[in-house]
């Protein structure tokens, strides 16, 4: 499905908001170089909760971590929001990074900060602006996922559901157009892990944010809009259920 | 603090903030930074007094310009030069008066069996050669042989010597096969290669120094009419004088040359410049090693702020604010203890170590470009901040 996505020219374009072709990956090189990717094709539609399958050492990582702009596109095309990311500058990388969320499997909270602060860092990286207010939006994220009196906590004194829920807040509150997750429920209760990927399917039907996880839990396999298996480094499946 | 460096920077005080959190880290790098800030206060203390200690004497002399021997370098250590230079100097047109000045070391046997090495200064007493009212009140007295007067500010001497000597007591003790009475007193003030000074009769000087002569003083001390030009004055005299064995220079370019060949040429110099260097390396050292560890600590977290999007220049921003904020906390108890130190070190040997307002600003600023270069080198290790390993 075509979709308008903004690009980062500012323009905005009618393409999918990810968009591989016969991408190929690549560790090493001469001897001992081992390819973990081979004629990756994928097309994902905006606002969809796409999770991605696959035992250890199925690509699934390396995947993410291409399409995230975390590593470069070396062979094949990636096309993120409008942007080729093979031969792309790395500037133009780090600003493709500021329209994409991020959960990782750890929390990655920084310890000295707050949760109200570690929810701002994904505010500032945007650079100011009059209209918003950083405090206040952190406050609204922090409420969303139950932590409003938590605000000023330390990473710290926080259990370790409560600290991915602000690194869940963190990867929100600037409105990305992807989120990218790593296993975002390993360390949350069946509730709370329910609870974000329920948010995260929210935001994709208010927003049109695009998801994308990887997951072992099943439950959230329920909540899936579409599930991708990846095996050996090839998309062995691709399905849409119908629930 | 928060608040204002949040206004101050236009984004959270990160840097700040993580020094904040670890305060056993924060309070080690902090007394590390003023340790250095100490060594250097200290070295820069000790080569101000050498500096201060070399002009006191130039200071005290009643002369606008010396002549010495050519190849003097300090106060002490040229080759006398002939009388008969006097003499020309006061055929120049504009030289109100010229003086001979003796000087040499005289080791002093103090009744406790220690010795104190004092440079002597041998005056013509009818000519005012020191601007020092106490001397010249009583050249009368020191016209007569083997009278001396003594620097009150002379170290390790005993207090009750000084206290005799403002009641009206000489003191008397024996030099050098002879016996001399010290009658009054004055102040210079020791320094690096002298405990005090000692003034006598030129004839006095030659008794104590018979393989000295008369006709071979260390210096000329020339004294100007009033109005005449210093500079052309010096011309004046360097054209009467002959140049192989005189060297004819202000007090000013005396007390310069003196200065730079003690810092520059001697040992003691060097060392406090030495000191100095190894205080700023001190400093590089323990903020580098509290910065790298900092940066190694905050891997994770440096590359989840860029996986965000965070560009390279917020993480050197980082380093650095940590860097000036070491800076400033580490140098502020380093300038205040450096203050207490001069004051014991001074009372305890007499050297004239003073915190000129100069000094604190150079040190600061000194301490920002040590903390930035340190901050510079840690920022190294923010390559291994990887995002793409977060996941």
């Amino acid at each position: 499905m075509a979709t308008i996505v903004r690009n980062n020219v500012g323009s905005t374009v009618r393409e999918p908001p990810i968009d591989i072709q016969g991408l190929n990956h690549s560790f090493g090189s001469s001897e001992i170089r081992i390819q973990v990717l081979f004629d990756i094709n994928l097309t994902m539609r905006r606002g969809e909760l796409t999770v991605l399958l696959g035992a250890s050492g199925s690509g699934k990582t390396t995947l993410l971590t291409l399409i995230g702009c975390l590593r470069r596109v070396e062979e094949g095309s990636v096309r993120l929001l409008g942007n080729e990311l093979n031969g792309a500058s790395e500037n133009m990388l780090v600003q493709s990074r500021r329209s994409l969320g991020f959960i990782f499997q750890a929390h990655n909270l920084h310890e000295s900060l707050t949760a109200m602060q570690n929810v701002r860092m994904g505010l500032e990286v945007h650079g100011r602006d009059a209209t918003r207010n950083w405090e206040k939006s952190a406050e609204h994220l922090l409420t969303l996922v139950g932590l409003s009196d938590r605000l000023h906590y330390l990473p710290g004194s926080l259990s370790g559901g409560q600290k991915q829920r602000v690194a869940v807040a963190r990867a929100l509150v600037g409105n990305p157009d992807i989120v990218f997750a790593d296993e975002p429920t390993a360390a949350l209760d069946k509730v709370s892990g329910l609870q974000v990927v329920n948010m995260l399917k929210q935001l994709g039907k208010k927003r049109g944010t695009t998801t994308l996880m990887v997951t072992h839990d099943n439950r959230i396999l329920d909540l899936a809009d579409r599930i991708i298996t990846l095996d050996e480094g090839r998309i062995i499946g691709d399905e849409r259920p119908t629930y | 603090m928060t608040a204002f460096l949040t206004n101050l920077l236009g984004r959270l005080p990160i840097g700040w903030l993580q020094l904040v959190h670890n305060k056993a880290r924060l309070a080690a790098a902090i007394a590390g930074v003023a340790f250095a800030n100490i060594l250097i206060f200290m070295q820069l203390g000790f080569q101000g007094a050498l500096i201060e200690s070399i002009r006191l004497p130039y200071i005290a002399m009643n002369a606008d310009i010396i002549i010495s021997g050519s190849d003097v370098n300090t106060m002490a250590d040229g080759s006398p030069l002939p009388r008969q230079r006097m003499f020309e100097a006061l055929s120049v047109p504009g030289v109100a008066t010229a003086t001979p000045f003796y000087l040499a070391k005289l080791d002093w046997k103090q009744s406790d069996g220690s010795e104190r090495s004092l440079d002597i200064f041998g005056i013509d007493p009818s000519a005012k050669t020191f601007k020092l009212d106490e001397v010249n009140s009583s050249l009368d007295r020191i016209t007569l042989l083997d009278r001396a007067m003594i620097d009150r500010e002379t170290r390790n001497v005993s207090k009750v010597i000084f206290e005799d000597l403002n009641a009206g007591k000489p003191y008397i003790f024996e030099t050098r096969g002879r016996t001399l009475t010290i009658i009054g007193t004055f102040a210079i003030g020791g320094g690096f290669s002298t405990d005090g000074y000692f003034i006598v009769s030129d004839q006095t000087f030659l008794k104590l120094f018979p393989q000295r002569s008369s006709g071979a003083p260390n210096h000329i001390l020339v004294t100007l009419e009033n109005g005449q030009n210093l500079d052309t004055m010096v011309k004046r005299l360097q054209a009467r004088i002959p140049t192989y064995d005189a060297l004819v220079q202000t007090v000013d370019q005396a007390v310069t040359r003196d200065q730079r060949f003690q810092t520059t040429q001697k040992p003691v110099g060097l060392i406090f410049g030495f000191g100095v260097a190894i205080g700023i390396l001190v400093g590089i050292i323990i903020v580098y090693q509290v910065l790298s560890t900092d940066v190694a600590d905050h891997l994770r977290e440096y590359a989840t702020f860029k996986a965000i999007g965070y560009p390279s220049r917020f993480f050197l921003g980082i380093v650095f604010e940590e860097a000036f904020v070491l800076a400033l906390f580490g140098f502020i108890p380093g300038v205040f203890i450096s203050i207490g130190l001069y004051a014991v070190v001074s009372n305890v040997t007499g050297l004239p170590i003073t915190m000129p307002l100069s000094r604190p600003l150079l040190v600061l600023i000194g301490t920002f470009v040590m903390c930035g270069l340190s901050g510079a080198i840690a920022t190294r290790r923010l390559a291994n901040a990887n995002p793409a390993d977060l996941f």
